[in-house]
């Protein structure tokens, strides 16, 4: 029960389970590998290799502590937002980024995972997230060209992840995928706005385009020739693309856009390729990637500093709500059908209204 | 391993009425009261719903994966189970 | 191209009924007549519509200042949602400003291009929060106290503002009963939330008589049946606030409402009520309540703490900067 324990999975999957010892073992790896092979997903507490269920785990939390820290550099301009409707949308966007980041913890949970654990790797800098992150918003444009560069390669990335092996990311994805769609049009519909307006906005526009763009770029991982992780990935149905094909997708996918929009991609060396059917196009500074992954992004230490500060200041609420809820009596309970045993911070406005 | 302070529960939502409750996730509150309040928030934020179910994670048993067999295999032999096993005359009407 | 776009691309998905997606959002104005109602004064209509609506735009603005910086992710959501909510009032309450004003003006005009001194909201709505029991309390202070005004303004001639008001309520209930829950979580949790729980309240407290103060612009439109006195509101506040205390252990059991202690007769222990120098001569017409001489500015009169400037250069500081802008 090393290699092959499900067991070690969340009490989900229900009690303890009664193990058939060495004979459960290679059943539970012929029942992987038949899974996989049919293209069928795996489930919460079906047996699994260790090393899928950690590449599980380790890539689900990255995704999660990715929307997570996302929230920071559009939160900023929440309060900033020229006009209330752009306040509602970056409001709502964020708050989304929020819901994602949950979903996904929820998937990793799934594998036994404990999010508190998860934030405690973030915080301390154990587990990675996005490199995006760690660049800086310094215009209202940002905010556009997030929502149409950075989502936009998001959902590259994502859209293959909806067919992920494993079942509750797969589902996961499913649904934040719907919810992005949203995010990559509201950032595209205010870079048209502004192109409309004002020579200072088109400039804004430009200059948020200049910088995001190898990021953006960048945010499909390192070249395959150095992505030793993307084949096993890919036997394990864990990936669907490599890295370079993603890569390849959004650059062919924005080329028209940023036509449509009146800006330059900042890329001398992008053009079509009739040969090849695609666009050519340079490389990003894969040296400053492997800077900003190490930590030594413009923004990093900034950006965790705030999640550790908003974690370790919500500690005495959430022990606080703990200790409440000790004296509670736990009980199922429904919106939709009459609550048996409402604990007592609800039923306090009982009869108010 | 640092754990988490607030217990996981599960989230079962009814999208409408006529349909049955789905589990959609999962999500950390201190207490029930708390647990519906973030299902609400989380998983109902485009009018997804018209009723919300929470349990705690703990408090769900589950069948085993590798009782799969016997659990669920000996019911697809019973094909008497379904309509279709028999055979009526085309000419009676509503059956 | 799969990849047009992310729901273009899940097509080859036919499993949708797992998962609760919703459709189908409505425009909850949508056939509300947009007439003003006779015998009403335009100016005062557009003033009313901007006190409530800049509570909402303040508070709001205060919530998103939150986003990040909440104590469970869980709560991000709920924040976020409630600050949406608030936003949603404020967008159709300053457009009722704007179109009772008649001077053209429309939201964004009224929120990016007013100085402090135009606002009109209560400076219960625009302190910061000196940590998460501030934040409750005052959340629950200002629900409570909206939730009673919403539920009568249902009532009111103008259609309009009896539609927005029922829309708000059902959102309000919930701002309020998630404040409320935190407010007993908090105040009955460990010694050290007791602690905070308490010292939020206590702080809170003496701010709360601006809520029943009357202005001369609510008392003249309740008085035609468009507006909600505030004064009236007192007594559903002062025992929603005194139960949710009790309940919380900030507040004795037996506390009656005409009791001694400060916490549950907040009225009685502000012993001046808003309303400075500056503001006398306007409010000469209201009978009693309303002393001079008080250092607490009144938000309803245009008076602000220096909170709201930082506030609105936060929040009108790029509208401003890009003359002519388009968003």
């Amino acid at each position: 029960m090393t290699s092959f324990d499900s067991a070690a999975a969340r009490s989900d999957a229900g009690a303890a389970r009664i193990d058939s010892a060495g004979a459960g073992l290679d059943a539970g790896v012929a029942r992987f590998d038949e899974a996989i092979a049919r293209d069928q997903r795996i489930e919460p507490a079906d047996d699994m290799p260790e090393g899928y269920r950690r590449t599980m785990v380790r890539q689900i939390a990255q995704h999660a502590h990715s929307e997570i820290i996302g929230m920071q550099p559009e939160g900023e301009w929440i309060t900033r937002a020229p006009t209330l409707r752009r306040k509602a949308i970056l409001l709502a966007k964020v708050q989304d980024e929020a819901g994602h980041g949950l979903y996904l913890y929820s998937a990793a949970e799934t594998l036994g995972a404990d999010r508190g654990d998860l934030t405690r790797r973030l915080i301390e800098g154990r587990q990675k997230y996005s490199s995006i992150f760690n660049y800086p918003t310094r215009s209202f444009a940002d905010v556009g060209v997030i929502g149409w560069l950075v989502d936009g390669a998001a959902i590259c990335n994502q859209v293959p992840l909806c067919r992920s092996s494993y079942g509750p990311y797969a589902r996961a994805m499913i649904r934040i995928c719907k919810e992005e769609s949203f995010h990559q049009r509201q950032g595209y519909e205010l870079l048209m706005t502004m192109m409309r307006g004002t020579p200072a906005q088109r400039e804004m526009v430009q200059d948020s385009v200049d910088r995001w763009w190898w990021p953006s770029l960048m945010m499909f991982g390192p070249p395959d020739a150095d992505s030793p992780n993307t084949a096993q990935s890919m036997a394990w149905k864990i990936k669907r693309h490599t890295n370079d094909e993603l890569r390849q997708r959004f650059v062919d996918m924005t080329v028209p856009q940023a036509e449509a929009l009146g800006v330059t991609l900042p890329d001398p060396g992008l053009r079509w390729n009739a040969e090849r059917g695609h666009h050519d196009f340079g490389q990003p500074d894969w040296d400053e990637l492997r800077r900003v992954i190490s930590g030594d992004g413009p923004m990093n230490a900034q950006r965790l500093r705030r999640r550790r500060e908003a974690d370790e200041d919500g500690a005495w609420v959430r022990e606080a709500a703990a200790a409440h809820a000790a004296a509670s009596s736990p009980a199922v309970s429904s919106t939709g059908v009459s609550s048996p045993a409402a604990s007592s911070a609800a039923s306090i406005l009982e009869g108010e209204r | 391993m640092t754990r988490h302070e607030w217990p996981l529960f599960e989230v079962f939502v009814r999208a409408k009425r006529g349909l049955n409750h789905v589990h959609v996730g999962s999500l950390r509150a201190a207490d029930h009261e708390m647990a519906l309040h973030h299902a609400r928030d989380l998983y109902t934020r485009r009018n997804e719903g018209v009723s919300i179910w929470v349990v705690r994670s703990d408090a769900v048993a589950a069948s085993d994966p590798a009782d799969k067999e016997a659990f669920f295999t000996p019911s697809s032999d019973k094909v008497y189970r379904h309509p279709t096993h028999y055979a009526i005359p085309d000419n009676v009407p509503h059956i | 191209m799969a990849f047009d776009d992310a729901y273009h691309a899940l097509t080859d998905h036919d499993d949708d009924a797992r998962w609760a997606y919703g459709t189908g959002f409505t425009d909850p104005l949508a056939g509300v007549p947009g007439d003003l109602p006779d015998g009403v004064d335009r100016a005062e209509l557009a003033t009313y519509c901007l006190m409530l609506g800049d509570d909402a735009l303040i508070l709001s603005h205060r919530l998103q200042q939150w986003v990040t910086r909440a104590p469970e992710l869980e709560d991000e959501l709920a924040l976020a949602n409630i600050g949406l909510d608030l936003l949603g009032q404020a967008r159709l309450l300053l457009t009722r400003a704007g179109v009772s004003e008649g001077w053209g003006r429309d939201e964004d005009d009224l929120a990016m291009r007013r100085d402090p001194s135009g606002f009109r909201n209560l400076c219960l709505a625009e302190r910061a929060d000196a940590d998460f029991a501030h934040l409750v309390a005052r959340l629950f202070a200002l629900s409570t106290w909206r939730l009673a005004l919403l539920d009568r303004l249902t009532a009111s001639r103008d259609p309009m503002l009896a539609a927005i008001a029922a829309k708000g309520v059902k959102e309000v209930t919930y701002h309020r009963d998630y404040a409320a829950q935190w407010v007993v979580r908090l105040g009955d949790g460990t010694p050290l939330s007791h602690e905070r729980m308490l010292a939020a309240v206590d702080t809170l407290t003496p701010q709360l008589a601006e809520l029943f103060h009357s202005h001369p612009t609510e008392i003249g439109l309740a008085s035609v049946g468009v507006a909600v006195d505030p004064a009236a509101l007192e007594a559903e506040f002062t025992q929603v606030w005194t139960h949710v205390l009790q309940a919380a252990t900030l507040l004795p059991p037996a506390t009656s409402l005409s009791g001694g202690t400060s916490r549950g007769n907040f009225v009685a222990a502000e012993s001046s009520p808003p309303g400075g120098d500056a503001v006398a001569a306007e409010v000469s017409g209201v009978p009693a309540g309303a002393e001079q001489g008080s250092a607490r500015p009144w938000g309803r009169a245009g008076e602000h703490t220096p909170a709201l400037a930082e506030i609105l250069d936060e929040m009108q500081g790029v509208a401003r900067s890009v003359p002519g802008g388009v968003w």
